[in-house]
């Protein structure tokens, strides 16, 4: 008896998946919610869960296909189980040739195999599937690495003779990829892991473009290199390209001194710790942008046509590094929250995001966002609004200035605080008011 | 503390045992009268006299089964072997005899046969040999292989205090060349336990013997280019120091196992058998051995050295392995 796989609904407004790799190949004994398959929607990336235990028997959708929420993309037998629909005649394959041209690694969102009509085995494990299969030579420990750490060891440079991956060289990658926070810490299993979540951890998107941590190599004589954007990358570039296009964007940097946050911080430090939460400058920014959005609900809205929407709810997404590229997991009800819960929401949010955690609904419906431009050093950034939002808070590194009060000299840590607004509903007037507030919430004085 | 030599080491570890206990005795060929061939046992006679240093025919068949009986009616003997090539003439005494007491009738035969062994003093085929691997296989015995003054010292009073047949094998070529301050007072080093000579992060060296001191010239010449190497002593080869054995292998992932006797057969398939079986998944690379080809130790020096590894070959080998 084998058992299918399918393609599962990655959340309510989700039709459609693209799997990106398959982590077993045919033959490959599988334990039961062993990781067996990558996929990528419009909303998260996820590895998939073996739904049995056994034997992989067949893989009828290949890496890079994209289809439609259930359908069965593969299947599993008992351990030993032949492949009997491999030994039956294929069953009425749907254009055959139509998927044969397509090369696997292309083709967004195309034409979903159905389930009365799988791709026939045949179709699967021939050279578009071995093609991909990338052979990396590596050794017993750094598979045992890649193993523990959730690193895809063809992602790491080989430095090794050959081109082997060394233990050196997958430490390295680890290393360098945390560093630039994009690292997988590892992530225990969930018992009851929900059938999108990620078992283990996971840094793997394939196609690494841009900001991957490795420089990129060029073989003599080659003058560029041609990689095909991620699924993300891909979905990033289309929005960014949509909201530059949907929104005429305007920007407004205020200067606000953190003094008054600091000492707030420090005296607030100690209670968050003994709650198990880390304290960071975040939460401040967030109630402080909470106040100046009660004050200034325009801030905190979106477009419909010729209508203004308000939101009573403030939603406030979180952008997080991620590897190769980034995703904006919202703190719903942010203006709700105490300190305590915004503090910790918001290091779930980031930990699931780093760790391939992020539930579809954790990335929707935000109404406000806030990106940390300072935390990879920069002084003010200009980000693109999150659409359909109306405005995206850039929050810079802080710095130490010589600032001048009340005609001396002192030095305060300064950030600078930039909003990028919708200048179709936003005025400079009231974002300036916006910042005021924000400004002022920060700055007021700690008792 | 006072400089002594290794061969020194041995003799006082011996001597100290006798002093304190009588039933330690030496016999062996030309140990009493003429002091030894190598003087390990020079002064012993006139100190312990003639029922204590004992002089034999030449037949260490005949050395070693005497050594058994007296231990097995009380005594402590120390059985020299004149050259250590010649323990295959005991062969039987102790593989079937010595090792097999304990086994067969629960009586412990406390027996210690010593000998000079080792190449690189142009010996020639028949005084230069390596042979622990002969017993490498026998249940029932022990083997020490000192390298530092400290270790013959207290692996020999290890050894004589031992229950139980422990061959010593004492390596000719660092008789003179190693000294070191040792502690006055009495000290024993544990039968079975390894020592780290140099700690280090890229790459292991497990040797035991006059190899030692290869591996660690070879590790400061690798410092150069920057590879961290680490040098295990195994000390005792039987039983193996499993543990740190794995515990280097697993440190630092890549494995040369070094040796004096030949390739084939050689202790150190053993450690490389173990590694490959219970550290696998640490490894980064093959487990490599390097040991002498398979074939009697050349008298001719330019041939002897091609014989023995040296810290050149130990180099090329690492550099090798830590590029992999």
């Amino acid at each position: 008896m084998s058992v299918d796989v399918i393609m599962p609904q990655m959340g309510e407004s989700i039709a459609e998946g693209t799997i990106v790799k398959w982590l077993k190949n045919v033959g490959d004994r599988v334990e039961r919610d062993e990781p067996l398959f990558e996929i990528s929607t419009d909303k998260v990336d996820a590895e998939i869960p073996s739904p049995s235990a056994g034997t992989l028997l067949e893989v009828l959708v290949t890496a890079g296909t994209t289809v439609e929420i259930n359908t069965v993309v593969g299947r599993i037998g008992a351990a030993g189980e032949a492949r009997d629909s491999a030994a039956k005649p294929a069953p009425a394959p749907a254009a055959p040739e139509q998927l044969a041209a397509r090369p696997a690694a292309s083709a967004p969102a195309t034409a979903p195999a159905s389930k009365s009509a799988p791709v026939p085995p045949a179709m699967t494990d021939t050279a578009a599937a071995v093609g991909e299969r990338t052979i990396v030579r590596s050794s017993p420990v750094v598979q045992k690495i890649a193993a523990e750490k959730g690193v895809d060891v063809a992602l790491v440079e080989g430095t090794g003779e050959g081109g082997r991956v060394t233990k050196k060289d997958i430490l390295t990658y680890i290393e360098s990829a945390s560093r630039s926070s994009i690292a997988s810490a590892p992530a225990p299993a969930p018992a009851a892991a929900p059938a999108y979540s990620a078992p283990a951890a996971a840094t793997v998107t394939p196609a690494p473009a841009g900001s991957a941590p490795r420089p990129q190599v060029f073989a003599a004589g080659q003058d560029e290199v041609r990689e095909p954007m991620s699924i993300m990358r891909k979905k990033i570039a289309e929005h960014m390209v949509m909201s530059k296009h949907t929104s005429p964007h305007v920007y407004t940097i205020f200067e606000v001194d953190m003094s008054e946050v600091m000492k707030r911080k420090d005296a607030m430090k100690r209670e968050f710790e003994a709650e198990g939460v880390k304290l960071t400058f975040l939460p401040f920014f967030i109630e402080a942008c909470i106040r100046g959005i009660k004050e200034y609900p325009i801030v905190n809205s979106s477009v419909d046509g010729d209508t203004i929407v308000y939101k009573r709810n403030v939603n406030v997404g979180i952008a997080v590094a991620i590897e190769n590229g980034l995703i904006v997991p919202v703190i719903k009800g942010a203006d709700q929250m105490n300190m305590l819960g915004l503090a910790r929401t918001a290091a779930n949010l980031a930990e699931r995001a780093r760790t391939k955690r992020l539930l579809p609904d954790d990335v929707q419906g935000g109404t406000f966002t806030i990106t940390n431009v300072g935390v990879f050093g920069g002084l003010v950034g200009l980000p693109i609004i999150n659409q359909p939002q109306a405005a995206i808070l850039g929050i810079g590194t802080i710095v130490k200035r010589a600032v001048v009060i009340d005609d001396a000299i002192a030095i305060r840590p300064i950030v600078y605080l930039s909003l990028s607004y919708d200048h179709r509903i936003i005025d400079g007037a009231a974002a300036a008011h916006f910042l005021t507030v924000v400004k002022r919430e920060l700055e007021k004085p700690a008792d | 503390m006072a400089v002594t030599t290794y061969i020194d080491a041995i003799k006082e570890a011996m001597w100290e045992e006798m002093e304190k206990d009588e039933r330690v005795f030496i016999l062996g060929e030309d140990v009493a009268a003429y002091g030894g061939a190598f003087k390990v046992t020079k002064g012993m006679l006139d100190k312990f006299g003639p029922m204590r240093v004992i002089d034999t025919p030449i037949s260490e068949s005949a050395i070693v089964g005497a050594a058994i009986g007296a231990a097995l009616v009380g005594m402590r003997p120390i059985a020299e072997m004149q050259f250590i090539d010649f323990i295959s003439c005991a062969f039987d005494q102790i593989v079937n005899f010595a090792a097999k007491c304990r086994y067969r009738w629960n009586a412990g035969v406390p027996i210690v046969v010593r000998g000079p062994c080792g190449g690189g003093v142009h010996g020639g085929p028949f005084h230069s040999q390596n042979p622990e691997a002969y017993f490498f296989n026998v249940p029932g015995l022990k083997i020490v292989c000192p390298s530092t003054a400290y270790d013959a010292k207290g692996l020999m009073k290890a050894a004589i205090r031992d229950p139980d047949p422990v061959l010593y094998f004492e390596h000719k070529y660092l008789y003179r060349r190693i000294k070191e301050d040792l502690p006055t007072e009495d000290f024993v080093v544990p039968i079975g336990k390894a020592a780290l000579r140099r700690e280090g992060s890229d790459l292991s060296i497990i040797t035991y013997g006059a190899m030692v001191y290869k591996a660690l010239e070879a590790a400061e010449e690798l410092a150069k280019d920057g590879v961290d190497v680490e040098v295990l002593d195994l000390r005792t080869i039987l039983p193996l120091d499993e543990e740190a054995i794995l515990a280097t292998a697993k440190k630092t992932s890549k494995v040369i196992v070094l040796h004096e006797a030949t390739m084939t057969g050689g202790p150190g398939g053993e450690v490389v058998a173990r590694i490959a079986q219970k550290a696998f998944e640490y490894l980064d690379g093959p487990i490599v051995r390097i040991a002498p080809p398979d074939t009697p130790v050349p008298y001719s020096p330019p041939l002897e050295e091609a014989f023995l590894p040296q810290t050149r070959d130990i180099v090329a080998a690492a550099r090798k392995l830590a590029a992999y």
